[in-house]
Formats: C-alpha cells, structure tokens, sequence
C-alpha cells in the first residue's frame, strides 16, 4: 500500500436506515493525516450514526468505508487497533475506578507492564484526570466523565481519533484545555469530531462537513465557507440546516 | 486472547466490587445449608451428600438468572457496550469472557461448601464417586443455566425481564422430565416423542450423574447444551448489539 494516496478514512455511499427513517443517506467524504474535520449538523442529521458505523459499532446497510485501509465491516478489529473512538455521552463503566477502567482499556489492546504505565501517565496528564483515578467512575463529575472518555480514546496512541461532542458538558477552562490538546495532535493524525459549538469548530478545524437529513450539505474549509456566507459560521450553519433551507431542499419540516 | 482475558478479569473484579458477588455467596450458602438439614440430613443416619446435591437443581433455577441478568443489560443499558466493542474485541471473547467470568463464581460458591463435604467425613465414611460427580454435575448444571440465562440477557435491556425469562427457560429445561409432565405428554405424543423430551430434562441428567458415574452421553448432553445456548448468544449479540 502506498502511504502517500491512502486516505485514513475513507466513506463511500455510507448508508443507515432505521426501520422507515433514512438516518444517513449515502454520504460519502475523506480525511487524511493532520485533518481535524469539524462534523456539523442539527439534531437527528445523522452524525452520531455516522460515527457509530466508522467505530464498526454499527453496521451499516449500504457503502463501505475504511479506516487506515482496513475496511469496516471485513476488518473490524484492525479498525479498532487504530481508532481511538469517544462514543456520544462518554459510556463508561460506573462501577470501576478511573484507573481500573484504564488499565483495562490496556489489556484489552494489548498494552502491558511498564508501557501500560506511561500510557495511563500520559493519558491521565493530558486530560487533567490525575486527580480522580481512584475515583469510582460513577461519581464523576460530566466534565470529568468526559475527559475520561477521552483519555481512554488516545491511551494506545492511535491514528485515527473519532470523537462524538468532545466538549460536552465541559466548563470554559476544560473546554480550552481540551482544543488545546486536540490542537497539539492534530498535525500528528487524522480527527473527526462532531459538535454544536461553532466557535469550537473555527478555532480547531481546518475542514468542515455539515450534515441535515443523512445527507452531505456542504465539505468545505472553515475560511471558504464563512467567506461564502459573510463571515460568521453561526450564519452559514442557519442558512444551510434552518427550515427554510431544508425545506427548499425538498424536505417537510 | 487478550479480548478474552481482559474481558473475563473485568467481569469478575465487577461481581465483587459491587455487592451482587457477596449477597449471591451468602444466600446460597445460607440456602444450601439450611435446605440440606430441613430435608432430613441428620434423619436419613447416612454419611452420604445426596440430600444435599438434590436441592441443587431448585436453588440454581433462581440463582444462577441473578448472576446471568446483568451480563449484557447492564452493558446496553448503559451503553458501556459501545466502549465495550470499539476496543479490539471480538463478539465470541466478550461472550465467553463474560460467561466464564460468572461460572468462576457459581464455582466458588460451590467450593465454599466444604463444610459439608467435612461434616460428612467426620460423621462417617462416605462413598466418595457420587460426592464428586455430584460437585461435577452440579457445576455443568450451573453451567447450563448460565449460558441460558446469558442468552436472554442479551435480549433486553431490563435486568428484571432477564431475570425472569431466564428463570421461566431454566425451570422449564429442569421439569421437561418430572412424572407429572411426563404423564401429560405420555397422554397424546408417540413414545419417540416422549423418550425426546425426558432427555432434554436437567433432572433426569443431573440425577444419572449424580449416581456416581458420569456418563459419556450425560457429559456431552451438558457441554453441547452449553455451547449451543452460547452459539446463539453470539449470533444474537452480533443482530442486536446496536438495537
């Protein structure tokens, strides 16, 4: 495989339905290495879906897509080898401690003795967790749920980070610390993160991907877009997913 | 093997860093032990376990569903199973991690009733064959029910609906070959029919093991149960796990 035009993921046609709903509907895009794609939308648009199908969470009825080459569904576990994934509302295990979850996070990826220590230690320093690990998970704080969430997504150092609302729930200081660190990696792998916060977005992504309905609605950098639509983002995500314009795209409000 | 071994270390350190682990011990003993001296222990002047291994059966149909329940509703109700399958883990490992995981406990708790097994030594001379197939039974026994009742725990995201469709299926596997049961079916089906069905029962196999010979076909009976519930715990799992 030539490492220089292999795309990290790659989604072709993506398609999920749940009974009669079309939750995403043939979508189709790429992100490469030093990408942070900022994945926008309203409500219901089909990004947390999305996201579950990349995590091979979910499978998906129509399309392939494929992650660091491996494809989703035929090679799941080497997808998961080089994921980092942050599911929506950071699942964890209430009744185990902060550490304990890590460490079994570890295991589970096969990451032992002295190596599963600086990966923890690495992972507990840049979240800001080092304070809570012997914390029932249970009796976290959401900020700190969260932040754990993250932690346990980045402890095997993957290429590919898949982060459903990131900055949920977070104060304005964890919220900084968390860009930040998103930041500090993001010439390093590829990191698709999905939110409603678009300042977040401006600061952090250098692509955007605005999603209503299952359907792909604009792929485009930050710049260009708020060029396009007069100069605020907040704008732009009004004009394309608000009623109106998704009505005028043929579809009943 | 590191989804198996990391997922069978987590479940047990969850059965006893929550209370469950605990409470299961301490009624079963409490169960075990009382059941066995209410039953006549002393009355029957035999230094034998039969009384014992015979309420067995009966305890597990409701013990072994309180294990089982939490196995996989806990994790969708929750959605830690999300967490759970974007590590590199595959469906087969977590469902074994998970089953065995709780057969080492409903082991344990057989172990601890050593008690008995002294107090049987100590009053007489005990046959030792049907103490230890009694034990082996007792432990495929336990098995059965857990690969039953981790099936449906996969089915709902309610504890309480595992717990009873679980102990619903167990009972029925258990009274398949009872005499009232077999009187009603014996009524309309053909012999084959009937012959069929009281080899399916829990009792009539558990009872042959608990002679003293494990038989082979007693043995398979067990562990092709137990692999066949777990099979289709999998295919489930996989249908299912996002539902």
């Amino acid at each position: 495989m030539e490492k220089e035009t292999m795309h990290l993921i790659e989604i072709k046609e993506l398609r999920k339905a749940f009974g009669p709903i079309v939750a995403v509907d043939g979508i189709s895009f790429t992100v490469d290495k030093g990408d942070v794609l900022g994945f926008l939308g309203p409500n219901g648009a089909g990004k947390s879906t999305t996201m579950k199908m990349l995590s091979g969470f979910l499978p998906p009825d129509g399309g392939t897509a494929s992650v660091s080459g491996h494809d989703i569904i035929t090679d799941s576990i080497a997808v998961r080898r080089s994921m980092g994934y942050l599911a929506e509302n950071a699942p964890a295990y209430d009744e185990m401690s902060v550490m304990g979850m890590l460490k079994f996070i570890c295991d589970a990826r096969g990451i032992k003795g002295s190596d599963r220590r600086q990966a923890i230690d690495r992972v507990a320093v840049s979240c800001s967790i080092t304070g809570v690990m012997h914390q029932p998970i249970g009796t976290l704080s959401k900020g700190y749920r969260r932040r754990l969430g993250l932690a346990q997504a980045m402890v095997h150092d993957p290429d590919v980070l898949i982060l459903d609302e990131p900055t949920d729930g977070l104060d304005p200081n964890q919220k900084h610390e968390v860009r930040n660190l998103i930041m500090g990696m993001a010439s390093e792998k590829c990191i698709i993160i999905s939110t409603h916060i678009l300042e977040e977005v401006e600061a952090i992504c250098n692509r955007i991907i605005i999603i209503a309905r299952g359907r792909i609605l604009v792929d485009d950098t930050a710049e260009s877009l708020m060029a396009k639509h007069g100069g605020s983002l907040d704008q732009t995500f009004r004009d394309l997913t608000g009623g109106r314009a998704v009505a005028a795209k043929g579809g009943a409000v | 093997m590191n989804g198996f071994t990391s997922v069978f270390r987590r479940e047990l350190k969850a059965y006893f860093s929550t209370p469950l682990a605990y409470v299961f011990l301490v009624v079963f003993l409490a169960l075990c032990g009382s059941l066995t001296f209410l039953s006549g222990f002393f009355k029957m002047r035999q230094a034998s376990m039969n009384v014992f291994f015979s309420n067995i059966p009966m305890l597990f149909i409701f013990l072994v569903p309180a294990i089982a329940m939490r196995l996989w509703s806990e994790e969708r109700r929750s959605n830690s199973i999300e967490l759970l399958f974007s590590l590199p883990i595959t469906t087969t490992q977590a469902v074994l991690g998970k089953f065995f995981a709780a057969w080492s406990i409903l082991l344990l708790a057989l172990a601890l009733t050593f008690p008995m097994v002294m107090t049987v030594t100590y009053l007489g001379d005990p046959d030792w064959g049907p103490i230890v197939t009694g034990y082996v039974g007792s432990l495929l026994l336990a098995g059965a029910y857990l690969a039953i009742g981790s099936f449906f725990s996969v089915l709902t995201r309610s504890q309480v609906i595992a717990f009873v469709l679980g102990v619903v299926f167990c009972g029925m596997f258990l009274y398949l070959g009872s005499p009232r049961v077999m009187a009603t079916v014996s009524g309309f089906a053909p012999m084959g029919f009937v012959e069929a069905i009281e080899s399916l029962s829990f009792q009539t196999r558990f009872e042959s093991i608990q002679r003293g010979v494990i038989e082979l076909r007693d043995l398979l009976f067990f562990i092709l149960l137990i692999a066949g519930w777990i099979w289709a715990n999998i295919i489930l799992l996989e249908e299912r796990r996002a539902a």
